[in-house]
């Protein structure tokens, strides 16, 4: 005898049973969590660029952010000013805004621009916002931090590079969505995160070099900071790539920017 | 026991060793070899899949009786990736910091086939709570396996566990570097945890010859 479940018409009763219940049981839930997890997002974003200015909680071996009760305060006292500079999709700077004139004009916070929607709107043929956060670094030095967003083996990764006048790192922030646990995912070690500090961005000549994530490059203490060039981690060359690709794409749009600051 | 039959017990006891998910019923091979280049991700890892197939189990075991078996693998995928998404959003919502490290196990969780096989061989056949031991036994099973391949993968290709240097410092030459050993780089790429596995199946069958197959 054939079972009541065999039936065809069971099967798509069933079927579409099945996805009522789970789609509207997660679309409720997602729509009621959404406002929890986009301000966790917020947060999230201010800890990092204050971690790429030096402001963090770190012990001796692990990244530990400055905890989330703690960013906002921190972040209105140690970034002084949001830059946004737009450009066309040349490179050209259009024009370049202060954090109130840019609040004036979208009623949006510069820190919470996204990347990679300015990243495609570039590649259309548009036009191009960069965000520039500057502050003073936990040694009273003033940084300039740059947002970066790139992709790795799996997803997309992304950073926070922060750069002083001459465009030499003074810290680095990388997280990523889905890179390899042990492999790629080790981009937002301390080790390799820290291995960025001191790196020149510019050649001797002051030309945009950027910097290479290399595999044998026969200085794995990083004692040359001035060989554009971090050491690799193994068995991660996609997603080292995809940094030394995102840095030097993203970061050689400042650089007019910095140019400007010495002629000033 | 009280608590638990002896059939009960054997359905925990059996998944750790003869009849261990990875190396007899060779499931979940592709995650074994993804993330066990480290321990730490080994074990966050195996207590992921720990929850989800406790749940998952009891869940498909309960609602065996109205799937219709035409669809029954799609139905066992959405209960899965719905476990997964839900445990993901509240994670999100309440634990932040936990829900980064663990967002990029999710993909790996949805398509380890040791999940879609115990639904398919066991709860779509068993009873709640024998679904339960059952997930629960299998994934300790390979939680057993996951964290021996983490251990030598992480202490022969990069000479530490859990991210704490234990053989000496490789730059530095101190340790048992000082005496001329190099860390191994080949351990840290997927094919030495395949190779670690075989050793695992061949000690394992050379024990228990009842495993040989012909």
């Amino acid at each position: 005898m054939e079972k009541r479940t065999d039936k065809n018409s069971y099967t798509i009763i069933f079927a579409i049973g099945m996805v009522l219940v789970v789609g509207s049981l997660l679309a409720f839930l997602a729509s009621s969590l959404k406002p929890r997890i986009s301000e966790n997002q917020r947060l999230e974003k201010q800890q990092n660029i204050l971690y790429a200015m030096g402001i963090n909680d770190n012990d001796e071996t692990s990244a530990v952010f400055i905890s989330t009760d703690k960013a906002p305060e921190a972040f209105t006292e140690n970034v002084a000013d949001q830059i946004v500079i737009t450009v066309d999709a040349n490179g050209k700077v259009v024009k370049r805004q202060t954090r109130d004139e840019y609040f004036e004009e979208t009623n949006q916070e510069p820190y919470l621009i996204d990347v990679k929607k300015q990243q495609a709107s570039a590649k259309d043929g548009g036009e191009r916002k960069l965000p520039l956060f500057v502050g003073k670094n936990a040694d009273g030095k003033t940084v300039y931090v740059a947002p970066i967003y790139g992709k790795g083996l799996w997803d997309a990764i992304w950073g926070y590079v922060a750069m002083d006048e001459n465009m030499v790192v003074q810290g680095a922030y990388f997280d990523h969505k889905g890179e390899t646990p042990g492999l790629g995912a080790n981009i937002k070690q301390r080790y390799f995160m820290d291995d960025f500090y001191g790196e020149h961005l510019l050649t001797e000549n002051g030309a945009f070099k950027g910097i290479t994530v290399a595999k044998g490059n026969a200085d794995p203490k990083n004692n040359d900071k001035k060989d554009n060039e971090v050491d690799a981690i193994a068995g991660a060359t996609i997603t080292g790539d995809g940094v030394s690709a995102m840095i030097k794409n993203d970061l050689k749009l400042y650089k007019p920017y910095f140019d400007n600051l010495k002629t000033k | 026991m009280g608590l638990l039959s002896k059939k009960d017990t054997k359905l925990i006891t059996d998944p750790l060793a003869d009849n261990n998910p990875i190396t007899i019923q060779v499931l979940g091979i592709c995650s074994a070899l993804a993330i066990t280049a480290e321990l730490e991700a080994s074990i966050v890892m195996s207590i992921s899949v720990l929850f989800v197939m406790g749940v998952g189990n009891v869940v498909i075991s309960l609602m065996r009786n109205i799937i219709p078996s035409k669809i029954r693998i799609i139905a066992q995928l959405i209960v899965v990736a719905t476990l997964v998404i839900i445990v993901d959003l509240v994670l999100k919502a309440f634990a932040y910091e936990l829900s980064k490290t663990l967002s990029v196990f999710v993909g790996l969780i949805i398509t380890n086939c040791i999940i879609m096989g115990r639904f398919e061989a066991f709860a779509l056949g068993n009873g709640p709570w024998r679904s339960f031991l059952d997930g629960i036994g299998n994934a300790l099973g390979y939680a057993v396996i996951l964290i021996i391949v983490g251990f030598f993968r992480e202490l022969l290709g990069s000479g530490t566990l859990l991210g704490i240097p234990v053989l000496g410092d490789p730059i530095e030459k101190t340790g048992l570097y000082s005496i001329g050993y190099e860390n191994n780089g080949f351990m840290l790429l997927s094919p030495m945890a395949l190779i670690v596995v075989g050793i695992i199946i061949w000690v394992q069958r050379s024990r228990n010859k009842a495993l040989i197959e012909d």
